[in-house]
């Protein structure tokens, strides 16, 4: 079965969300793919993870406002959170405001969002950046929305632990302080992703292939999961899984 | 007491220059028609507060030259892509921008509500925000029980803050559903203007149901009716955000021409703007 980049990517972080430790995933503002990998995984696990799309309506289960979210992942209620970045460096450094010097950058983009302190109380946070370029992955980051890393004296439960691209899908290790090569996309080789990468990252001799969606989870998000996926992101579940709200 | 007036226009009275001035994050009941009667009355060196983030309000009042400073977790138009005429100005330093995090704003309103000075916010530290963030300290865990440090966010009291709602009563209790960070922004708030969809007769606290939902009059200063008051936003069970509207002003305000245009389209012309959009 022929299928998207959007498909690819769902089912590529899906299968992250599929481990005993994740019981419950929150999904940010306008984040479709991986809010589609959540329902997904929620889907074919009979209702394990929990899944909260804060734009969502009956998926949105915060009733407290806007603080409730935070809050939930301070206390550790939240095992799974989606952060990406304008650049992203080696350290796992995310930078969400701008490129060039602060505060009048070049280029300037929306803002930290909440990244600076999910990133530190969410234990699993996977960052995902389609694009896969040498002007998102750079040596090091022009300005720090939130530190891949802290010093050992901080509190911190949370921090990064993968990072899916259009190229890969790497490992974050905070000890080592560096990501590491888990898979390649079909069609790509370890090459292009070192090409496209302006950071370091540890390679493994031998690289797999990032799995290719399965045919079942396919059919699920075009239809059953793909209709969940509408109730919150009517025009993603239309233009890319030929599903009507 | 709760002061009933007759239209934003009235209501924009209430914003003075060089307030500091808390808007409602984008998704909730954004005060869109009152936004525009601001920009109509030319207040200038607005300090903006996105509570925690804001899209299209917040980039309006900057385009159209009302602020003076901003201090966000985010502007973005969500779908329809950055916000311009914020990203515009921050890049040529015309407006101030002081960089903060979501929880962040949302623990300077509870140190507000509370009454107290500051209040703890775990993360943050090694961030640029919080090197920027000459107000915000890091301490030692006061308590001595080894928690390491910790950052102290100051309160934050908007001298105004506005908000919209589906419905409020005659004594001024305003109906904001699971929009709970309204209640927030209001209990720390110095005045609350507020405009609503309309104004029954029957009281809110009346009813269990309906009184939970509701802000109390007393955080309420003043109030006016605006019929689709949060367009082109959205407003939860009433109508949708106008994803078309949204995105033409996001195409307009890429340029300074543009964006002049936009605003004698739909926002100086009362035709279109106020009146237009109640039909």
């Amino acid at each position: 079965m022929s299928y998207s980049r959007e498909e690819f990517l769902i089912t590529t972080i899906a299968r992250l969300l599929e481990t005993p430790d994740v019981r419950h995933v929150a999904v940010g503002a306008a984040s479709p793919i991986p809010g589609a990998a959540a329902l997904l995984a929620r889907h074919v696990n009979g209702g394990r993870p929990r899944v909260a799309l804060i734009h969502g309506k009956e998926t949105n289960p915060f009733t407290d406002g806007g603080r409730e979210i935070f809050d939930a992942a301070g206390q550790g209620r939240i095992d799974v959170f989606f952060l990406g970045g304008v650049q992203i460096d080696g350290q796992a450094n995310i930078n969400l405001v701008g490129t060039g010097d602060y505060p009048t950058v070049d280029k300037r983009f929306s803002g930290s969002f909440g990244s600076a302190y999910m990133y530190f109380t969410v234990p699993k946070v996977i960052l995902f950046r389609p694009e896969h370029t040498r002007r998102v992955f750079v040596p090091k980051v022009d300005f720090i929305s939130a530190p891949g890393v802290s010093e050992p004296n901080v509190h911190r439960p949370g921090g990064p632990k993968y990072l899916v691209t259009e190229l890969c899908v790497m490992s974050f290790d905070a000890k080592r302080q560096r990501f590491r090569l888990e898979s390649v996309s079909p069609g790509v080789t370890v090459e292009e992703v070192l090409d496209n990468t302006g950071c370091d990252f540890d390679k493994p001799e031998n690289v797999p292939e990032t799995p290719a969606p399965e045919e079942d989870r396919l059919a699920l998000l075009r239809s059953t999961v793909g209709a969940q996926v509408a109730d919150t992101y009517p025009g993603f579940a239309r233009d890319v899984l030929g599903v009507a709200a | 007491m709760t002061e009933f007036l007759s239209d934003v226009d009235a209501l924009a009275a209430e914003v003075p220059s060089g307030a500091l001035l808390a808007l409602p994050p984008e998704y909730s009941f954004v005060p869109m028609a009152l936004v525009r009667a601001i920009v109509r009355r030319a207040v200038k060196d607005l300090h903006i507060l996105t509570v925690p983030i804001n899209g299209l309000a917040a980039d309006m009042l900057i385009g159209a030259g009302c602020v003076r400073k901003v201090e966000c977790a985010a502007v973005t138009l969500g779908e329809a892509g950055l916000a311009p005429r914020f990203c515009k100005a921050v890049e040529n330093g015309s407006v101030e921008i002081l960089d903060s995090t979501c929880p962040a704003i949302h623990t300077g309103l509870q140190a507000s509500e509370k009454g107290v000075p500051f209040m703890p916010l775990g993360g943050i530290i090694g961030s640029d925000i919080l090197e920027n963030r000459d107000d915000w300290k890091v301490v030692d865990d006061p308590l001595g029980e080894g928690n390491g440090p910790i950052v102290l966010i100051p309160a934050l009291a908007p001298d105004v803050a506005i908000i919209h709602s589906p419905l409020a009563d005659r004594d001024g209790n305003v109906w904001i559903g699971r929009r709970r960070e309204l209640a927030t922004i209001a209990h720390a708030a110095k005045k609350l203007l507020v405009t609503v969809e309309r104004i029954q007769d029957e009281s809110l606290l009346k009813d269990e149901a309906s009184a939970a939902a509701a802000l109390p009059g007393f955080y309420v200063t003043h109030l006016a009716e605006a019929p689709a008051g949060a367009k082109p936003m959205g407003l939860v069970e009433h109508y949708p955000a106008d994803a078309a509207a949204i995105s033409e002003y996001a195409r307009m305000a890429r340029s300074d021409e543009g964006f002049r245009d936009y605003l004698d389209r739909y926002v100086y012309d009362e035709g279109n703007a106020a009146r237009g959009a109640a039909e």
